[in-house]
């Protein structure tokens, strides 16, 4: 049995590498060719170099290898060997201290600063492991990075449940207030609440009218037809009855008020969308979105 | 340049030759960003873009905004979902700090599949 937190305290102990030294000098020409692939067309990185390339001067090659002393490489080597065989990248912060000038030699040196963990992630329980590199020109510190890496044990692919999806469905809180959308529902009418009183639309239902405060609600059937005013694709966490992602819309309503659904399609503010009506059981119809085929 | 301030949308289209030609420009040769075979062997779907490029979009995408007489002084980017070839990236800004002429800038890197990068830029602009 590993203790990773022990190896850790010696890796973390050690101290930084011995410095690295850029294979070149920063140049012009992997400048321009930066700027080329990136498409950066600023002027400025004549005689400096893009602060966002510091790493770039100091990567280690085609052919090149870890040394011995990395302490990214040796925690790694541990992880592995304690089964945390998956590696994904998760943060890295980088300061410029001041911008690189042509003709200045970069050296490198990291240390390990922190191994945190087990976690459980999404992509299966992990370490967190931190390190910080520092380059230099000379002795002259001129930018730092800290690097975070998730190490993990992939987690296996839940079985796809059986069964009808709509079978577990989230089910809607029925009461006296709502009875009539559901009802509507089952019908294919999209009612929508509209004040005894005063004769105000709104939506969602609610027993007393915020206008004018009559408790006498009456409703009115929409055309079924509004543009999507915003929306959001739900991506985490999983939601029974629903593959992800999935779109939730807020549509507008031609009668004005707004309605929350799930849209079929690729979403966009302003879509035309009409109303589609799903049965799930003898129960429950539930009412969804989808982009207006007369557009 | 205020608080609040939002930057133009900007979206990056992650054709091949894109992913390829930075990954080779940020001397970083893993196969992941160059071979889609061995890429799709290790579990991805594709090639996608490595993060020294995700540094250099999102340094691009604020300088490209402030113009070129603001310093970079800092990228944090937090990484999220992949950006695979054939991906379009969309990135989103705004102005989140300013302290004289210190400002912070967060910036939202977006594919179909969700975020890719989320972070901020500290920049100095020109007294």
């Amino acid at each position: 049995m590993i203790d990773i937190e022990e190896e850790a305290a010696r890796i973390a102990g050690q101290g930084g590498s011995a410095p690295r030294l850029a294979r070149d000098p920063v140049n012009l020409p992997m400048i321009n060719n930066w700027l080329e692939a990136i498409g950066d067309e600023h002027p400025g990185y004549t005689e400096v170099a893009p602060p966002a390339m510091v790493q770039v001067w100091t990567m280690a090659g085609l052919r090149g290898q870890r040394s011995a002393d990395d302490p990214l490489g040796q925690m790694m080597a541990i992880l592995d060997e304690a089964g945390y065989t998956s590696v994904v990248a998760t943060n890295s912060d980088q300061t410029y201290h001041r911008y690189l000038k042509v003709g200045e030699h970069l050296s490198v040196t990291t240390s390990l600063e922190d191994v945190t963990g087990p976690k459980r992630t999404g992509l299966g329980e992990g370490w967190f492991v931190t390190t910080r590199s520092t380059w230099y020109v000379g002795d002259e510190p001129v930018a730092e990075m800290r690097f975070r890496v998730l190490k993990y044990t992939p987690a296996s692919k839940p079985e796809p449940q059986p069964g009808p999806r709509q079978a577990q469905a989230i089910r809607p809180a029925v009461n006296r207030d709502t009875e009539y959308f559901w009802e509507g529902c089952r019908q294919g009418e999209l009612r929508i609440q509209r004040c005894g009183g005063c004769g105000l639309l709104r939506h969602p239902p609610g027993p007393m009218c915020p206008e004018c405060g009559a408790t006498k609600p009456k409703y009115l059937v929409s055309a079924g037809c509004g543009v999507v005013y915003s929306y959001v694709v739900h991506h985490h966490p999983q939601v029974p009855g629903r593959r992800t992602p999935f779109v939730v819309a807020l549509v507008e309503l031609d009668e004005g008020v707004r309605v929350l659904g799930e849209l079929a399609g690729e979403p966009a503010i302003g879509l035309p969308v009409e109303v589609v009506f799903t049965e799930v059981d003898d129960e429950l119809t539930m009412p969804s979105w989808r982009p207006r085929a007369d557009r | 340049m205020r608080i609040g301030d939002a930057l133009p949308e900007w979206h990056v289209e992650a054709t091949p030759t894109f992913v390829i030609s930075t990954a080779l420009a940020t001397r970083d040769f893993q196969d992941v960003h160059h071979d889609r075979d061995r890429a799709v062997q290790r579990g991805s779907k594709d090639i996608f873009i490595n993060i020294l490029t995700t540094t250099g979009l999102v340094q691009r995408y604020v300088t490209d905004w402030a113009g070129p007489e603001v310093l970079v002084r800092q990228v944090d980017i937090r990484l999220g979902a992949p950006c695979f070839a054939y991906d379009t990236l969309k990135f989103f800004g705004q102005v989140i700090g300013r302290e004289e002429r210190d400002l912070t800038v967060e910036v939202v890197g977006r594919t179909a599949h969700g975020d890719h990068v989320t972070g901020t830029v500290r920049i100095e602009v020109p007294a």
